[in-house]
């Protein structure tokens, strides 16, 4: 039991200090009948050698992206991370600190979260950002929630070009919250007649940016639309590389702008710890969910760091807290943070310039195969291909060549058959020309 | 946990007791460090990349061409700036950190190891299910271990952190009331002891619940006198957190739990606490229908300076059909996650927590750690850390006030009584404790005593370390008694900074770095 620093002798020490018997005597205050008479049945203590051979096997059970082909994404993207992230996060001052309640022996964590929060508003374009949230989903969850507290309305539109799991994790958050959320089949652009749906009960409409299909929009004109109605605008980006490469949502007049900030610093691990981003504008501050970071001065009056505005928070107002978040998503913002100062300018546009010209790589070499279109007219490091077979079938058979050619719609969207043949593939700055030339010939194969 | 509203009084006194200075404001090992936007040299980037052509892009009318403002750094100047950050962090590597409630133990480096194999970490939580196999066999393995340990039958793996898997618990409370009643079920009223955590009561509300708040008794816990009194037809559940904040066990319990179910409602567990009944007790067993786990408490997954957690939570029967999806199915030819409401057959789930599966990195640890404790290990573990709480409580009951009579569990209470007449705050005591080298404890939590104290040592300290920690504590409580008053009031005096002032953080919010003005104030000014 190697975690475990207390000797017998120790413990019989501190027993007879306490003045008890056994520690049994301690639990005393737990009801006689709810005490486990026999221990459950669960295996002996592992050496960490057995340990780790059990998990390693696990492991390999699993092909992962690094060894194959892959062209995965839909909203998880594989990027190179960097090893000076890896080998920082795991300084035992960042990675087993608590959340920085004591502000003078923690302005480590606290002028992180403060560039953190200064980055995420540059990238996104807006004036403030928070330490950060549980993933992008719940982060556009929080930002609709926000809306409606702003606007004191319940409309909430999403538009078809929203990611299914942010839909879904939106929906099942605000259930039992009374609102009124239009689920839109289309996506939402501000080119379609958007006066029948749009009206003065509207807290936000909510749109993504390359929107789940890849495409990319001009969001400027539904800007001044909601802006007309004093509707909130909330942008979801779920590839942040891509704002290294585009206009980002606050020049296109977004209100809210939230993100998986997955991309930068952090691996897949399968789906998580990820870290949602969430920035706006500052006049809306007071109504932000999530940890704020500060600066502040010391009483020599230094620059220091504190976390701010917790008034908003659930552990001093309880019941009337902006949000029930207490957590956010430390680590992963610290990782997020060490990469983009990495990159920094000239190294984060290039790297979506990069994944930019894989995507046109990938899209020219696809679109050599008869059979195949490419749906999208514009995209960033994604997009959807129609297929003449239904896409999970293709999927399925392709693994089995150890490729892994994408996202099938109908793994999220199992309720739309039109979608059935369509693939949704990425490449990133990790795609070599060899796994697109694989995709292209094992494709070939199948039609 | 943290601290509360008291903390907006600290005292921000000027003190311009002559120290001896350095040039750039640095001190031997404590050093100074600017923004890495003061830090920057345009042009420079930290990260090179294969040459390759640009060809006509695709991206319509939205190609960037505005400058971002990013700083350009180069590695070693990153790798300085992010090392010398970390010298300003105390942590559970350095120093015990007896933050009652937040469960601050050693963090396993196997476990670290491990969630970076490429089999995990390189994997794309939409693959094709078969090439996943030993992913969702580890969750399903994690899940079993932990509806053992509880006593439950079902669990939901995917919340990402303690608030986020009571939302998912009360959700669920919430659909099988309205299941059961109908939509329109009056049942609304959630009962929350005053000691609860914040996130109780706000929960509660985004699940469209009101709170109305159970006053604890003298002895710490929920009076069960007062708890039938608010018993009605209109309430939906108890929400209780147990072992309670005052880091004692709920010994009506088993009363509690009957009364409520009686009633027509259902029993919230808060699972922050799990930590002191591993092995020992089992929630299942006291009728509790829900509990989140905080997998970064009970389970040591590293808290990373304040995330990610995790937040599973496991169910009764009577709320098992209420799962979130997604969930892992076992079946003869291998494993499948449910992930749409195609799949999901008699159950009615409550909808998604979050994107994809969970906090997979979490359960790799969380698996790890439960492999590494064995059951034997798990229940030594939670006894040693209800051994080292009560301890200290015996060897500090003499020199601070304990709040209630023992055992405690894991973590024991005192308030600020022994510093009556002193002059001196919880806030002062604890900035004191800054100065020898210690990370306070919890401050001004739970709010039903005054001035709390809250230590929880954890399982992984050594009878030195608590013998140390337990002398500081002895020596402070005397010198507090004795008058001396300013090593209380000026400390923490060894720190980066000094006491820092929160009510202009407040007042004049400053959330980002901007070009200009903030440039004035550099890092190294004194």
């Amino acid at each position: 039991m190697r975690y475990l620093p207390l000797t017998e002798s120790d413990r019989q020490d501190m027993l007879s200090a306490i003045g008890a018997g056994k520690i049994e005597d301690l639990f005393r205050d737990v009801p006689e009948e709810a005490r486990l008479i026999n221990k459950i049945e669960l295996p002996d203590h592992k050496s960490e050698l057995e340990v780790e051979e059990i998990i390693s096997n696990l492991s390999e059970k699993n092909i992962d992206t690094s060894g194959v082909p892959s062209f995965l994404g839909a909203g998880a993207y594989r990027h190179h991370i960097p090893a000076a992230v890896d080998h920082l996060i795991q300084r035992g001052e960042f990675l087993t600190s608590y959340t920085p309640y004591q502000p003078e022996i923690s302005q480590g964590t606290l002028q992180a979260l403060f560039e953190f929060q200064t980055q995420v508003s540059m990238i996104t374009g807006m004036e403030v950002a928070n330490a950060s949230m549980y993933d992008g989903a719940t982060a556009c969850a929080e930002a609709v929630l926000m809306a409606t507290r702003i606007t004191r309305r319940d409309k909430v539109i999403l538009s078809g070009g929203l990611h299914p799991h942010y839909k879904d994790v939106t929906e099942t958050q605000t259930r039992y919250l009374n609102l009124n959320i239009i689920n839109r089949k289309t996506d939402i652009d501000g080119s379609e007649n958007l006066d029948l749906l749009i009206d003065d009960q509207t807290a936000c409409v909510v749109v993504q940016n390359p929107n789940f299909l890849g495409h990319l929009k001009d969001l400027t004109h539904l800007s001044d639309l909601c802006n007309n109605l004093d509707v909130l605008l909330i942008v979801v980006v779920t590839e942040v590389v891509s704002l290294g490469g585009i206009i980002s949502p606050g020049e296109m007049g977004a209100d809210i702008v939230v993100g998986e900030g997955q991309s930068l610093g952090n691996p897949l691990t399968f789906g998580g710890p990820y870290v949602g981003l969430f920035a706006t504008h500052e006049k809306y501050v007071r109504q932000m969910p999530g940890r704020l970071c500060g600066q502040t001065v010391d009483n020599q009056g230094s620059r220091g760091w504190v976390l701010t505005l917790s008034t908003r928070e659930q552990h001093i107002r309880r019941e009337k807290a902006t949000s029930n978040i207490c957590t956010n998503s430390g680590l992963c913002a610290l990782s997020f943070t060490i990469h983009l100062a990495l990159l920094g300018e000239i190294g984060f546009r290039k790297l979506a310039e990069l994944n930019h010209s894989k995507a046109l790589q990938l899209a020219e070499k696809l679109s050599e195969l008869k059979g195949l279109r490419i749906i999208n007219k514009t995209y960033f490091n994604e997009f959807s291909v129609k297929l003449p077979r239904p896409a999970s079938d293709l999927v399925t058979s392709l693994a089995k060549k150890s490729i892994l050619a994408g996202v099938p719609l109908s793994r999220l969207i199992s309720d739309d058959p039109e979608l059935n043949n369509v693939l949704l593939v990425s490449a990133t700055e990790c795609t070599t020309e060899q796994d697109m030339d694989a995709l292209v010939e094992a494709l070939d194969e199948e039609f | 946990m943290g601290h509360s509203k008291d903390l907006a009084t600290n005292n921000i006194t000027r003190n311009n007791f002559s120290e001896k200075t350095s040039t750039l404001g640095h001190k031997a090992l404590r050093l100074e460090e600017d923004l890495i936007f003061e830090l920057d040299s345009p042009g420079i980037t930290g990260v090179d990349f294969p040459n390759f052509r640009s060809k006509k892009d695709k991206l319509g009318t939205l190609k960037r061409r505005t400058k971002i403002g990013l700083p350009g750094l180069s590695e070693p100047e990153v790798i300085r700036h992010f090392t010398r950050l970390s010298q300003k962090n105390y942590a559970i590597d350095t120093g015990i950190y007896p933050l009652g409630s937040c469960t601050m133990k050693h963090n396993p480096r196997l476990n670290e190891k491990l969630a970076r194999l490429k089999g995990f970490s390189n994997l794309h939580p939409l693959q094709p299910i078969e090439t996943v196999q030993g992913a969702l066999e580890l969750i399903d393995e994690t899940a079993n271990w932990l509806k053992k340990l509880t006593g439950m039958p079902a669990i939901a793996m995917s919340p990402a952190a303690g608030a986020h898997g009571e939302l998912c618990g009360m959700m669920a409370i919430r659909s099988a009331l309205d299941a059961r009643d109908g939509p329109d079920s009056y049942r609304r009223r959630v009962l929350v002891p005053e000691s609860a955590h914040g996130t109780n009561p706000a929960t509660a509300v985004v699940c469209g619940f009101k709170v109305d708040s159970i006053p604890a008794n003298s002895s710490g816990r929920v009076d069960v006198l007062s708890f039938k009194e608010k018993l009605g037809d209109d309430v939906a559940a108890v929400m209780l957190t147990n072992p309670n904040t005052c880091g004692l066990f709920e010994s009506d319990i088993l009363e509690i739990s009957r009364l409520i179910h009686e009633c027509g409602g259902f029993f919230y567990c808060d699972g922050a606490n799990f930590n002191a009944i591993v092995g020992r007790v089992r929630p299942g067993d006291l009728g509790v229908d829900c509990m989140h786990i905080n997998l970064h408490k009970t389970f040591s997954t590293p808290h990373g300076g304040g995330g990610p957690g995790a937040g599973p939570v496991v169910f009764s029967e009577a709320l098992a059909s209420f799962v979130p999806r997604p969930w892992v199915v076992s079946r003869e030819n291998g494993f499948s996650i449910i992930e749409n409401d195609e799949d999901k057959g008699d159950l009615s789930p409550i909808g998604r927590m979050k994107a994809f599966h969970g906090q997979m990195g979490m359960f790799i640890r969380t698996y790890a750690y439960l492999l590494s404790h064995g059951g034997d290990g798990l229940f030594q573990a939670s006894g040693d850390a209800v051994l080292n709480a009560n301890y200290i409580m015996a060897e500090l009951c003499d020199y601070l006030s304990p709040s209630y009579d023992g055992p405690c569990m894991h973590e024991c209470l005192f308030d600020d009584r022994f510093l009556d007449g002193t002059g001196l705050t919880t806030l002062d005591f604890s900035k004191a404790m800054i100065d020898e080298g210690y990370h306070p404890m919890t401050m001004y939590f739970p709010l039903i005593v005054h001035g709390a104290m809250l230590i929880e040592p954890t399982e992984t300290e050594s009878k030195k370390s608590l013998d140390d920690f337990i002398t500081v504590m002895r020596q402070l409580a005397i010198d507090a008694k004795s008058g001396e008053n300013n090593r209380f009031l000026r400390a923490p005096e060894f720190t980066p900074r000094r006491r820092l002032d929160e009510t202009k953080a407040a007042r004049q919010p400053v959330l980002r770095w901007k070009e200009k003005g903030n440039a004035q104030i550099k890092a190294s000014q004194q």
